[in-house]
């Protein structure tokens, strides 16, 4: 039984690496696409003090006005500045993802380890629980509570938890029945480690790699379908700046032959999903 | 065996169905504002009358009384009245149905035949072609339906005035005209993960063992392909294909509204703004029951080319 134990040791040790060496792993495109990454996260925490100008503060003779000297992404159909209104809107943009993948991984880690750990029953009320909510598409789910709670950021990115939780649930139940039957849990149980500590301090950790990659690949979803939500005048409300919400108000500038402002918010949000799809997509190989 | 996988399927079609539509009659209730309103028109009534139409509607009686009289209704083809255009819901949903069906069944083929063909090609051809749908698929599944459709209108309609921008045509040509640059945004994202996951089992298939031996036997190249590699890879192939075309279904309100087509997604969308509560359940549970009933064949049609499923060997 202790060697079997001791070599399970050797094993987590193995796979718990660290962060820098993960990346490092995911050669060129992964460390690109995490500097891109990085960027959006930095424009998502400072980006609203340092805005050039007032992002909010419209200025109707400089509408639909291109870049020009000092200027990088020229003006919208208020005539307010572009690049402001991006560095603005990252927050909203960037964070409200992150809540949605925060909570329904959350969620989903909780049911697919309650699911695995118990087996029998328990997991057959789960796993049918989850099945019954795979029937509401996302966006659907999002539309349905802005309906009944007004629109805003909060209860979109709610439904949005809901409606995420249970794929996260049912790729996870899989390793985690997989990884509960294993001999180190075995030899835990045995040895009367409790059912919880072998959960936290074993099948978690083991089943880390896992989690983050399926939290980097659902942030592609989560910001795709949240700015959705705000393009459709849902989710974040104008004048607060948001990328969704850019696209929206600058709509009519496309067919009256000024895209720059659309393009530029449309842009931003394309970047960081092909950043996290890519990043993702290598951190799920490595799994 | 098979018998009793569908009819487990269907069971848990009914049960979703009945489930859903539980959560979305619930949402009535947590909704803020009075039913009466869609009935008075803002007027006050006197408490007589006020009673009188309670009762007559059923809104005195308890929560599941209530929401067994809406069932009810909803099975005989009664979804209620909207509030904003005092007309027969069903009646609305009923004209615009055609225009959201036709917008995801127009996408789903531009999945189909792009998707899986340029998913077989670059899974079948090593070198630049296949380099290229690589590079072109991880870019493209990364733009989202509204972006897409900017774009679209940007070049197609706006530079080069190939397509209609904006709204329905009068008859079919012109409606095929006007639907084809939204199909297009619906599918391109959806599209590339079909491509990406086609080359990845097409690829997968030719490097197992009895290809390999088919190989050796000097099986014709054609053959192979069709018979050893296509029939295995079909497998993943229609499950990705299937689920990706159920998530248009609710996909196609943000493309709808981009383009002011006057469907199901974007009336849903408008309703959802004014809170015309009835049309909000509706829709949503017309679009739900599509969902599932897509998922459902896409279940069916992994059973028939997979009788490991059926039979319980392949747990996943």
């Amino acid at each position: 039984m202790t060697t079997i134990v001791a070599l399970e040791v050797v094993e987590i040790g193995d796979r718990r690496r660290g962060a820098v060496r993960r990346l490092r792993d995911t050669g060129v495109v992964g460390v690109v696409c995490a500097t891109v990454l990085l960027v959006a996260v930095l424009a998502a925490i400072i980006g609203p003090s340092v805005t050039p100008d007032d992002p909010n503060l419209p200025n109707l003779s400089l509408t639909y006005v291109g870049p020009s000297g000092g200027n990088l992404l020229g003006y919208d159909y208020q005539g307010r500045d572009v690049f402001s209104r991006l560095l603005a809107g990252a927050p909203s943009s960037m964070l409200g993802p992150l809540s949605v993948v925060a909570l329904s991984v959350v969620a989903g880690v909780l049911l697919a380890l309650v699911s695995a750990w118990r087996r029998g029953a328990v997991d057959a009320v789960i796993s049918s629980g989850l099945d019954i909510l795979f029937a509401f598409p996302a966006i659907l789910l999002a539309v349905l509570a802005t309906a009944v709670f007004g629109a805003g950021l909060t209860a979109a990115s709610l439904a949005l938890a809901v409606a995420y939780t249970p794929y996260v649930a049912r790729v996870l139940r899989g390793a985690a029945l997989r990884e509960r039957s294993r001999p180190y849990v075995a030899a835990l149980e045995v040895q009367g480690a409790s059912a919880t500590s072998i959960c936290l301090r074993h099948l978690l950790p083991n089943l880390g790699a896992l989690i983050v990659a399926q939290a980097t690949i659902l942030f592609g979803y989560a910001m795709v379908d949240l700015a959705a939500i705000s393009f459709l005048g849902l989710g974040v409300q104008p004048p607060a700046a948001n990328w969704g919400v850019m696209i929206e108000e600058n709509q009519a500038g496309i067919v009256q032959g000024y895209p720059l402002p659309a393009l530029c918010a449309g842009s931003a949000i394309v970047l960081v999903v092909i950043a996290v799809n890519l990043l993702g997509e290598r951190l799920f190989e490595q799994a | 065996m098979r018998r009793r996988f569908f009819l487990r399927r269907l069971v848990m079609l009914l049960a979703s169905l009945l489930i859903a539509s539980f959560v979305i009659f619930g949402a009535l209730f947590l909704a803020p504002g009075n039913p009466l309103a869609a009935l008075s028109g803002g007027r006050s009534l006197p408490p007589s009358s006020l009673q009188a139409l309670q009762a007559r509607y059923h809104l005195d009686k308890p929560f599941f009384e209530q929401y067994w009289y809406w069932l009810s209704n909803v099975a005989h083809g009664d979804l209620g009245l909207s509030i904003t255009l005092r007309e027969n819901v069903t009646t609305l949903i009923a004209s615009r149905i055609w225009t959201t069906a036709g917008l995801v069944l127009y996408a789903s083929i531009i999945i189909v035949v792009i998707g899986i063909g340029l998913g077989i090609l670059s899974g079948l051809r090593r070198g630049m072609l296949d380099t290229s749908v690589l590079v072109v698929t991880a870019i493209s599944a990364a733009i989202p339906a509204f972006v897409a459709a900017i774009v679209l209108i940007l070049l197609f309609a706006v530079k080069l005035g190939w397509f209609p921008a904006l709204g329905n045509g009068s008859d079919v040509v012109s409606n095929i005209r006007h639907t084809t640059l939204p199909a297009v945004a619906l599918a391109i994202s959806s599209l590339a993960i079909v491509a990406r996951v086609t080359r990845a089992a097409v690829r997968a298939e030719s490097g197992r063992d009895h290809v390999q031996t088919a190989v050796s036997r000097g099986i014709p190249r054609r053959a192979l392909v069709r018979r050893h590699v296509l029939r295995n890879a079909a497998i993943p192939i229609a499950t990705i294909t299937g689920i990706t075309i159920a998530s248009l279904i609710a996909v196609s309100a943000v493309v709808e509204t981009a383009f002011s087509l006057n469907g199901l997604g974007a009336y849903l969308v408008q309703a959802a703004e004014s809170k015309d509560i009835a049309v909000v359940q509706g829709i949503s549970l017309v679009l739900v029951a599509a969902f599932v009933v897509v998922n459902l064949l896409v279940d069916v049609a992994y059973a028939l080319l997979d009788p490991r499923v059926t039979l319980g060997t392949r747990a996943q």
